[in-house]
């Protein structure tokens, strides 16, 4: 079983992404859990959202303590919340960040594990033309893990987002294109 | 049949309700089972469900409107959480004393004061003696499939039935679901055929004033009533294990076969638990796992039968009863034990209040201390768990 936690900001869609993650690995035929972190949030806030995927029945209520995947939607984070808290060894860090490696594990507090990197804020701008990096990012999260086929994330994203989906589906696939994977 | 697909439990739940065709909706919105009735209120409004939503001011308002629409012939659904629960209170012993077939999702929440918006058992449990038939969902495959069932005994044993959702940690987590077909439920739920009803054309009274000549004798009838519901409950998951596949009975265990200790416990902790269960059968403990689906009427026979030559119980409860020998669930194990033969240890453990997170490392950490407790005698009736001094 992967566990994944997703740091974003209230309103950038962050349980939106856990969702789309879970509905597309479900219809791949996976079993999948998503759940936001329960309680009141406020827009702008750091926020966090959670996301499970395994090939057998998943068979616990427990919150997410040690993930093996985490997903950064918001390039600001990483300098204010300890995102790799809990990481599991041998896990991946996936961050939407301008930084270069050497800066962003500097930033990470000499973050030695898997990272993988894109600017989604720059694609998000080009592509939807607003900084919401939540779509862009699963295109991120597809290349740095593999977990979800991308047909099957089209798919949801279409079910999800109908007429405004198109523009999500092509910052996904150019998240797809230019996301770095180190170490 | 219905294929798995990804919904949020919430909305499959509504989902579920909508394919039950009721007639009147009747909710007052509170965390966590908004999105239930925000579902069914956009189904209405689309076209998409035939029924009635009537918005009121408050729970009282939203139960009572269901017990008039149910005394009319209408089916009918609420839900409600925590203090929405309270604020219904006074309706809940009319609807069961009426003998209406209501059904209610209670997403399960804390209650205040403190203010709390996270799960544990504490408001339904104060419905104990309400004269509701409860059950208790373990995740969203279930959620969906007991309210299919709750109509299908409401209806034949004309009382209204509860259905519990732990809040947040199943009613808002997005997981694979499988629905059931309309054809499916229209086969399995025919439409409500009421004995007695309000009609102008054929008058009766509803909710008379029971003199002390009478009182007693409703009461009793009531009581039986709930009592022979059980048969009722257990024929319907019958006839929907025909239908689905799937096999529900009012307890569950797991890995019971020889077990020598056994935790109990009643809702959504199950699934973390039984991850314990195995942790600790792989180290060659015989331990167990007992899960209480029906509440009430309490299913005393299958919980003895399920508990089988335990030595000790741990009784996992999600609710306090200040003051009292023990939790809800620990004074009824403790009450049906002591008219049988049996007389394992058991260890009363109040846990998981107000949103705790309990994890199966927990669970792990209460079967070491009820093997212990085979050894000492109890000093305490019972003990709140993971209290931070």
């Amino acid at each position: 079983m992967i566990e994944i936690r997703l740091h974003g900001r209230g309103g950038q869609g962050a349980v939106t992404s856990a969702e789309l993650i879970a509905i597309a690995a479900i219809n791949q035929g996976k079993y999948a859990q998503a759940f936001p972190s329960f309680g009141p949030e406020r827009r702008g806030a750091p926020v966090q959202a959670f996301a499970r995927i395994s090939d057998s029945r998943i068979r616990t209520r427990e919150k997410i303590y040690n993930p093996d995947v985490i997903l950064v939607l918001d390039s600001s984070l990483p300098k204010i919340v300890k995102v790799t808290a809990g990481l599991k060894e041998g896990g991946i860090a996936i961050l939407n960040s301008h930084y270069s490696e050497e800066e962003l594990r500097k930033i990470l507090g000499d973050y030695k594990g898997k990272l993988a990197i894109v600017d989604a804020t720059k694609i998000a701008l080009e592509e939807l033309g607003v900084p919401i990096t939540n779509t862009t990012m699963l295109g991120a999260f597809i290349k740095a893990t593999g977990l979800v086929e991308p047909s099957f994330m089209e798919s949801a994203l279409k079910e999800r987002f109908g007429r405004l989906a198109d523009k999500n589906i092509k910052a996904l696939y150019r998240a797809l294109e230019e996301t770095k994977i180190y170490g | 049949m219905g294929k798995k697909i990804a919904k949020e439990v919430s909305i499959a739940v509504a989902d579920a309700v909508a394919q039950c065709r009721v007639d009147v909706i009747s909710a007052y919105p509170i965390t966590p089972m908004t999105h239930i009735v925000e579902h069914l209120a956009e189904l209405v409004n689309n076209g998409e469900l035939d029924a009635e939503y009537i918005a009121v001011e408050s729970e009282h308002a939203a139960l009572s409107a269901c017990i008039g629409a149910s005394a009319a012939g209408a089916r009918t659904f609420t839900s409600t959480a925590a203090q929405g629960l309270m604020f219904m209170y006074e309706m809940l012993y009319i609807a069961s004393g009426f003998r209406l077939p209501i059904v209610m999702v209670i997403a399960n929440r804390a209650l205040s004061s403190p203010i709390s918006i996270w799960n544990d058992h504490g408001d339904v449990m104060t419905m104990r003696d309400a004269g509701w038939i409860q059950t208790f969902a373990e995740n969203g495959q279930e959620a969906v499939d007991l309210i299919y069932h709750a109509y299908k005994v409401a209806e034949k044993a004309f009382l209204p039935v509860a259905v519990n959702l732990d809040g947040f940690i199943v009613t808002h987590v997005v997981e694979p679901v499988e629905l059931l077909d309309q054809e499916q439920v229209d086969k399995y739920l025919p439409p409500l055929r009421m004995k007695y009803k309000l009609d102008p054309k054929k008058p009766i009274t509803i909710g008379a004033i029971g003199v002390p000549e009478i009182y007693t004798e409703a009461r009793k009838a009531q009581d039986e009533a709930l009592k022979a519901s059980y048969k009722i409950v257990v024929q319907a998951w019958r006839e929907f294990e025909k239908i689905s596949g799937r096999r529900y009975n009012p307890i569950e265990t797991y890995r019971m076969d020889d077990a020598e200790v056994a935790l109990v416990l009643i809702g959504s902790l199950a699934e973390t638990a039984m991850n314990a269960v195995d942790v600790l059968r792989e180290k060659g403990k015989k331990v167990g796992l007992v899960r209480i689906r029906l509440w009430r009427p309490f299913p005393m026979q299958d919980f003895l039968k399920a508990i089988g030559k335990v030595k000790a119980l741990c009784v996992f409860d999600r609710a306090l009863s200040p003051g009292a020998t023990g939790g809800p669930v620990g004074i009824e194990v403790r009450s049906a034990l002591y008219q049988s033969n049996k007389r394992p240890k058991v260890l009363n453990i109040i846990g998981g209040l107000g949103g705790r997170d309990v994890t199966a490392e927990d669970f792990m950490e209460l079967f070491d201390r009820t093997y212990s407790f085979l050894k000492a005698r109890p000093r305490f009736s019972y003990e709140i768990y993971g209290v931070k001094e």
